[in-house]
């Protein structure tokens, strides 16, 4: 009655989409937090605004200028030969870009808490045990900000997983290449395929309990790094 | 464990001036690079912020030189990063690393020490050993007791090679029973290593009990400056090392130990004293402190008296306290001298004055175990 061949490519490119997402979020959303988290410049805020955009506005408008931003006209369109393509629109790698800045402050808000809770006192006791800054910041910050960093990766990576406007603009709804799970369940919705439809939707469903719940029991094991 | 002593006559020279807020600090202090020196004074004197200066935490404008090395000096464009100053540095809260063991804490400086460093290379096997921590290396940090922690923090920054400790009240957080548990390890640091240490303290009896030289400071600046017991003895300094807990510090010489009655005898410029049996060699040397206020005169040697200890000496210098009912005194005895506290009326009744001869009575209660110093006093 299923047919796994036809609901597994979808699922599939979502993790690969989310894996990706996230990958990409803690190496460009860390430095970010970081920054956020000790810099005093006064403007530092207004940077923290931007980055916190996606919360507030709706995917549709983020994806739009997107779309502009990476066709082949748009400032953003020399990113594209560099993957060997003419447009980054409706490509993965476009998906990824559009994935990275949506989910982004659901990334840099946690790492960015767990580093200003670390405070200033490890790296300074670091820096008197002849740690560089740079040191320091990799076996004294990030170990302490752990909490931080698994939150913000199993929310980056759920949120990706989850996310439909921005990909629908972007990534329209080529299979195999941009249709990806939620995609795919308002394809099954309008074409009246109420079973695969339920099969995803479910899954879905699942997912999402299973990661809220794994992201509880986890911060509760790993604690918080100070007392 | 006993480096190279630093040669003669080198000094670590120190000047900071600068504005923090609202706080103006302008020091400049020399000390040998051998010895513990005290910076002592009232919370918000600004001892903290020199030894930030010191460690390169923090940057005011000005000078820092350990012998012939300069390791800030604002008007030739120097100032070298922490982490590449040789300084170990113990905070006033523990602050080990809690994602570490005691183990990896310990050696998270030593194994970025580097050998150009030319700091002491201690062996871990003797630090742990020193500070009584053998038992603690596979534990969290969080499940250690105040005490625990700080000798860790202490045996952290002592196994990083350092060539200067720098220790920032490290007893203040710690409730009186854990610092005397701690004390005696920081004697034994002082016995056992060549490293030069500053010690930041507001608690006059530790000082007393550990330093060698104590640098005064008030408001942002340096008062005084000098050995221990010199300082100790001054009755000018009251604003800055407060009045109840002044007092001096003594250097006896143990006689004997009466089991009987569970005594020590000691003797001093041909005097004797009692007091509750110690563990110290008759033989050796110790150090007493004697509070200003537990010291009584009398113009003749009393008698029917449950004080045993009478010295008899001559007034050497007397300070009235204007608007008070007291009078600052200091006895010379045998060429030391004792502080005594006493009324105004006192002073007029008994015609007290410079080269009078008096008896110091002095309660036995003051030479606790913990104002004792069981080791020979060294040149500060």
């Amino acid at each position: 009655m299923i047919d796994l061949a036809e609901i597994w490519p979808p699922v599939r490119l979502t993790l690969e989409l989310a894996g990706v997402t996230t990958v990409v979020l803690l190496a460009v959303g860390t430095p970010i937090a970081w920054w956020l988290a000790r810099s005093r410049a006064p403007w530092k805020e207004a940077v923290a605004a931007v980055v916190a955009l996606p919360l507030v506005l709706p995917p549709t408008v983020l994806g739009f200028y997107l779309l502009l931003m990476l066709g082949p006209d748009g400032p953003g369109g020399w990113i594209a030969p560099l993957f060997g393509g003419r447009s980054l629109a409706f490509t993965f790698e476009g998906l990824v870009i559009g994935s990275v800045l949506y989910s982004m402050p659901f990334v840099v808000q946690p790492i960015r808490n767990a580093f200003a809770a670390v405070g200033d006192r490890p790296l300074e006791v670091a820096a008197t045990l002849r740690a560089s800054p740079w040191d320091a910041f990799w076996t004294v910050a990030v170990p302490l900000a752990r909490p931080g960093f698994v939150t913000g990766a199993v929310l980056g990576f759920a949120h990706t997983v989850g996310e439909f406007g921005v990909v629908l603009m972007i990534g329209g709804n080529i299979p195999g290449e941009t249709k990806v799970l939620s995609v795919a369940i308002y394809d099954y919705v309008e074409t009246l395929q109420w079973t695969q439809a339920h099969v995803l939707a479910a899954g879905m469903l699942v997912f999402a309990f299973t990661v809220i719940l794994a992201m509880m029991l986890l911060e509760k094991r790993i604690g918080r790094p100070r007392p | 464990m006993t480096p190279p002593d630093a040669p003669d006559g080198a000094t670590i020279d120190a000047a900071f001036t600068g504005r923090l807020g609202q706080f103006q600090l302008d020091v400049g202090f020399q000390v040998p690079m051998r010895g513990i020196t005290a910076l002592f004074g009232p919370s918000g004197c600004g001892k903290t912020t020199i030894l930030r200066c010191m460690a390169g935490l923090q940057r005011l404008p000005g000078r820092l030189a350990l012998g012939a090395e300069t390791w800030q000096d604002c008007g030739r464009g120097v100032f070298l990063q922490p982490h590449r100053r040789p300084v170990g540095y113990v905070f006033q809260e523990a602050s080990l690393f809690d994602h570490l063991s005691v183990r990896r804490n310990l050696t998270y400086g030593a194994r970025r020490a580097r050998d150009g460093d030319g700091g002491a290379a201690l062996d871990f096997g003797q630090v742990v050993e020193l500070l009584g921590i053998g038992a603690l290396l596979d534990r969290a940090p969080a499940a250690l007791s105040g005490g625990e922690r700080q000798r860790v923090a202490v045996g952290r920054a002592l196994l990083s090679r350092p060539r200067l400790l720098l220790m920032d009240e490290p007893l203040s957080a710690l409730d009186r029973s854990t610092k005397d548990e701690i004390l005696p390890y920081l004697e034994a640091l002082h016995d056992s290593l060549a490293i030069p240490i500053i010690y930041v303290s507001h608690d006059i009896s530790e000082v007393a009990r550990l330093a060698d030289r104590i640098v005064v400071l008030a408001r942002g600046r340096v008062v005084t400056e000098g050995p221990v017991a010199a300082i100790l003895e001054r009755l000018d300094l009251h604003p800055a090392m407060g009045r109840f807990e002044a007092g001096v510090v003594l250097t006896v010489r143990v006689v004997r130990h009466d089991a009987e009655f569970y005594l020590t005898h000691l003797e001093h410029a041909g005097q004797e004293l009692v007091m509750p049996m110690t563990d110290a060699a008759p033989g050796s040397d110790i150090r007493l402190r004697i509070r200003a206020r537990d010291v009584s005169l009398a113009t003749e040697r009393p008698t029917g008296i449950s004080i045993r200890n009478i010295l008899s000496g001559t007034v050497a210098e007397i300070v009235e306290e204007p608007d008070t009912a007291f009078a600052e005194t200091l006895v010379d005895i045998g060429g030391a001298r004792i502080r005594s506290r006493v009324t105004r009326a006192s002073v007029a009744e008994l015609g007290l004055e410079v080269g009078k001869p008096v008896y110091a009575l002095i309660k036995s209660i003051t030479f606790e175990r913990r104002n004792l110093i069981t080791r020979a006093p060294r040149e500060g």
